[in-house]
């Protein structure tokens, strides 16, 4: 349950910011190392090279970070209580899955407040995949009283390698269940630093704002000559890099994994830029998906050369 | 004798593979001990969502010891033929081998013996050669481990013995799963592990712990519990078997629970209400007991756990969600029915849709150009089939343009499965015409044999517009189904096609149809339409056959040629089928095959056919005279009832050559020795042939 020696505004049911520190802290517990955002712009946690470089190759890979999370096309202009186009994930990663993976996420809803003997929790069947990634995993959409709160996935192939070991990956909704704990039925008015009165926070006076310019530019605005140039740019740099890496021509050991892969993430993000301007047809839109992968497949190969990634 | 109690015990199994599973594991380890000599007398296999579990009776503790006989090579054969046979039987030398000879010489036969196996020896290597192999329709890896499983296994109970004993565990593991006797019971309800003996032991104590083990008591208990549930409101429960079986398969211990939302939601359409409510929350919805049937505004869900407040949390959840939902369905039905922002000048919002999806070029199908090229095509084709089925040319033209429009629209776009409903609803509201607005919904029907048959003359004609299209269309790409795979579902549109036609009585050549259809397509071939129409007959057998008609008639229908009308197939077939049935039917039926017979075998000798006319002059005999006037009144009475579609008379007209047939054969030597007076007999069986002819094919009545 929730620790009662919080003070009031640090409870995960009274704050946003409470609700994070509160899963922070229970998975620095379990022994993760806590991460800090990437700084780049990215669709989902899972993009953070955290997540995604990590989870291949043999070495064992605990750690847990909030990911601020951009989805252009999913921005309403603040007016939708439920959509935004850039929200916060809390991502777990753990290589190799622990056996008891499903118990410790029962564990960290319970540090939450959502006590399973009053809430309908349930696993319903949610296969991912990430075709820009080329990345695969089998697991669920984690329901609690009808609501999907968080997924959970057992990652499978991830930049079109196998994984093994297999990561567990836990992605936690965190404005869902913000609002789901503090019992609030627009995210703008989540309680975002616990406090009452002139002192409170909420989630609108932090975001509201943000939401709606982000709106205007992401399906107004944004320049798109600049981001087809953006994106071959992008894609040209990864390339360039990824080729540039290798420390022989053995290819046995590569430098610059990490620098390529940043031109990967950037490409895919001006891809949803693009994709929300609605200029990318039916036909094209796959061929642009290939292309990061292809990207993304480059670097997870580079990876599996470096040291982080278990090349001797 | 026995028993085989084996749990797999897993992480969540997706709901809509928990059946299969069970029945896959059943045949696999019944298959297997079959396959060992073993023998059972019953099994039955269960699933839930975190365990599969078989059960098998009366399986003997030892098989039954078997002999064989193995077949060696000749004797002197090569060294390595006889090498070869040595180690395929097992033997040290050919000393232990017996010489058998037969015609061709003498050769080594091998008497095997092998002695049966011990049930739990064969068990303890067949479970785990099923887990590893086991059919999952996708399968993943978890931890450091190799093992592919639906999701992570993470325990087995295998136990076999006699109610008389403790029963024995299979001695197995499988990727560091030892086989043991413990399970654990519901998740949240009651965690804890316990040992189990037999099945009656382990599913009282699976009951105990808050599981229930058959997913069909768990479908009873849900069923009852809702229709209970609604009827304490003055409500009826509106049955969802699909829904049901899904969400049996997420509980392990069922709930049901009744919620709440506005009834301002209402003004939303019941069925996008209920789709909803379905696909997102997997709740169930009500109606009121009045004739009026209408919605009410409550849901039902299926909770996996009693809740120590009652259930008061997750009702209050579940109703934030529905909630949510709601309001963006009705967010979307309100959007659908104002302007769209960059199509305001195109008409009404309908119209706006329409010329969006116009615009935007989407594309129907590679071959067959975009959705707005199709409509047009139907558009026409609706026209022209108008005054066939008795519609107004205009208002079929018109719901043949907004059919698709809906497909633009954002209810459709988030539920597919209201199409053509949410159309019909936004042409009224535009203010359309209201068979207009019926046909746009009525013209995907009927979608399956339960399903409801446009009546109405404008959805007829948009029904076949888009039928015909569809079917001429995928014919002149090639894409016609092919055993099990019908991608576009082409059996289906025929049907629908054949059904309209006959439940409404419209008369229409379908050749004709055709022909008018594939002239607006981008591409055509040869052949197409017939090939198309035998697809339609095949279709229409299986239909008769359905419906307890007599299929085989069809064939002899249609090989008359040109039979494209089925309302006239249908009577021709009918008719025939009735009159078939009589004595004289099948006396005639008879006649008609020896007449036929005798052509076949002297058309063959001859090299020609004998269908000049009969001459008067060479008849001689009593009863070829009579056989000649009878066939010639009968065949022109047939002619002329065929001509007046009046099969009944045509066949009563063809009854009248019972008797002079039989008379003829009874009489007659066909065969004369005078060649003209064979020739002219042979002329009369050919004009009893036509004259039987003129209804059907009687050469195919099989």
């Amino acid at each position: 349950m929730i620790d009662p020696a919080l003070p009031a505004h640090m409870r995960p049911d009274r704050s946003f910011q409470g609700l994070i520190l509160t899963l922070q802290r229970f998975w620095a517990d379990y022994g993760c190392a806590v991460l800090q955002p990437y700084d780049m712009e990215v669709g989902a946690g899972t993009f953070h090279p955290a997540t995604t470089l990590r989870a291949l190759g043999p070495k064992p890979w605990n750690a847990a970070y909030v990911q601020p999370s951009r989805r252009p096309k999913d921005g309403r202009y603040g007016e939708n209580p439920n959509r935004l186009q850039h929200y916060y994930q809390f991502q777990v990663i753990l290589k190799p899955s622990p056996a008891d993976l499903q118990e410790l996420y029962l564990k960290s809803l319970y540090a939450i407040g959502i006590d399973p003997k009053t809430h309908d929790i349930r696993f319903v069947e949610d296969d991912w995949e990430s075709p820009t990634l080329g990345a695969w995993g089998l697991g669920w959409e984690c329901w609690c009283d009808g609501m999907e709160v968080s997924q959970f996935t057992y990652f499978q192939q991830v930049a079109g390698f196998e994984c093994s070991p297999v990561s567990g990956e836990l992605t936690y909704g965190l404005e869902r269940l913000a609002m789901y704990v503090q019992g609030v039925d627009n995210v703008y008015d989540l309680n975002f630093n616990g406090r009452d009165g002139a002192e409170k926070v909420t989630y609108g006076d932090v975001f509201l704002q943000a939401e709606q310019e982000y709106s205007r530019h992401n399906f107004e605005h944004a320049d798109v000559e600049m981001l087809f140039e953006q994106f071959r740019m992008a894609e040209g740099a990864c390339k360039k890099y990824l080729a540039a890496g290798w420390e022989d021509a053995e290819e046995k050991r590569h430098l610059m994994a990490l620098p390529a892969y940043d031109q990967c993430i950037k490409a895919s993000h001006v891809f949803n830029l693009l994709d929300a301007r609605g200029v990318i047809s039916v036909t094209e839109r796959q061929s642009y998906i290939l292309r990061v992968r292809e990207l993304a497949k480059a670097c997870g190969k580079a990876w599996l050369a470096t040291a982080a990634g278990g090349a001797e | 004798m026995p028993e085989l109690l084996l749990e797999l015990f897993s992480e969540e199994i997706p709901a809509r593979m928990q059946r299969k599973a069970a029945e896959d594991l059943k045949k696999a380890i019944t298959d297997g001990l079959v396959a060992a000599g073993l023998t059972y007398e019953a099994a039955t296999a269960h699933a839930t969502p975190r365990r599969l579990t078989l059960h098998l009776v009366g399986v003997p503790a030892k098989g039954a010891d078997v002999r064989e006989e193995k077949k060696g090579p000749r004797v002197g054969a090569p060294e390595q033929a006889i090498q070869g046979f040595l180690k395929g039987a097992n033997l040290a030398s050919l000393d232990q081998a017996t010489v058998v000879s037969d015609k061709k010489g003498d050769f080594y036969v091998a008497h095997i013996s092998r002695p049966g196996r011990k049930a739990v020896d064969v068990l303890a290597e067949l479970v785990p050669a099923t887990i590893r192999s086991f059919p999952w329709p996708k399968s993943q890896r978890w931890g450091s481990g190799t093992l592919r499983w639906v999701r992570p296994l993470h325990s087995i109970v295998c136990t076999f013995g006699t109610d008389l004993e403790e029963p024995e565990i299979v001695p197995f593991e499988v990727d560091g799963i030892h086989a043991g006797n413990v399970t654990r019971g519901h998740r949240f309800l009651s965690p804890a592990a316990f040992s189990v003996k037999r099945f009656d032991d382990y599913v009282q104590k699976l009951f105990n712990a808050k599981v229930v083990l058959d997913a069909d008591r768990r479908k009873n208990i849900i069923l009852e519990d809702a229709k209970s549930l609604a009827f304490a409101q003055g409500l009826e429960l509106i049955e969802d078997d699909g829904l049901l079986e899904e969400v049996a398969g997420l509980v392990e211990w069922p709930v049901v629970l009744m919620g709440t939302f506005e009834e301002a939601f209402l003004e939303v359409p019941a069925e996008v209400i209920r789709a909803t409510i379905r696909a997102n929350q997997k709740c169930f919805v009500l109606r009121s007991h009045h004739v009026d049937q209408k919605l009410a505004n409550k849901f039902l869900l299926v909770s996996n756990i009693e809740a120590k407040d009652g259930g008061r949390k997750i009702v209050a959840g579940n109703g934030r969600v529905i909630r949510a939902r709601l309001s963006d369905a009705r967010h979307f039905f309100h959007t659908d029915l104002a302007d769209l922002p960059d199509y305001k000048t195109c008409g009404k919002p309908l119209d706006q849709r329409l010329a969006k999806l116009r615009a935007l070029n989407v594309v129907f199908h590679e071959k067959l150009g975009t959705q707005g090229a199709r409509i047009d095509r139907i558009i026409r084709l609706a026209r022209e089939l108008a005054p066939l089925v008795g519609a107004d040319a205009d208002k079929a033209a018109r719901a043949a343009e907004l059919a698709k429009a809906d497909l633009m629209t954002e209810v459709v776009g988030e539920f597919p499965e209201v199409q053509g409903l949410m159309g019909r609803t936004y042409a009224l509201a535009q203010g359309e015409d209201a068979a207009v607005a019926a046909a746009i919904e009525d013209h995907y029907k009927p979608q399956g044999p339960s399903d409801r048959v446009p009546s109405e003359p404008v959805s007829i004609a948009v029904a076949l517009a888009d039928k015909l299209d569809t079917l001429t269309g995928f014919w002149a790409i090639d894409e016609k189904p092919t055993g099990s795979k019908d991608p576009f579902a082409l059996r289906r549109a025929a049907l629908g096609v054949i059904r309209m036609l006959l439940d409404n009585g419209v008369r229409l050549s379908l050749l004709e149809a055709f022909g008018k259809a594939l002239a607006a397509l981008p591409k055509s071939g040869d052949g197409v339409s017939t090939d198309l129409l035998a697809f339609f007959a095949d279709r229409l057998k299986v239909q008769l056959r359905e419906s307890g008609a007599r299929f085989d008639l069809v064939d002899a229908v249609f090989a008359l040629g040109a039979q494209d009308d089925l309302v006239l197939v249908v009577k021709r077939v009918e008719a025939l089928a009735s009159f078939l049935a009589t004595e004289d039917g099948k006396a005639l039926l008879a006649g008609y095959t020896r007449a036929a017979n005798i052509l076949k075998a002297e058309e063959k000798k001859d090299g020609k056919s004998f269908d000049g006319e009969v001459s008067g002059n060479l008849l001689a005999e009593p009863a070829e005279k009579a056989l000649a006037e009878a066939v010639s009144t009968a065949r022109a009475a047939a002619a002329k009832a065929v001509a007046a579609e009046d099969f009944a008379g045509a066949m009563s007209a063809l009854a009248t050559l019972r008797a002079p047939v039989d008379a003829f054969f009874d009489g007659i030597l066909v065969n004369a020795p005078d060649a003209a007076v064979r020739a002219n007999r042979l002329a009369l069986l050919t004009q009893i042939r036509a004259a039987c002819h003129t209804v059907a094919d009687f050469g195919r009545i099989g």
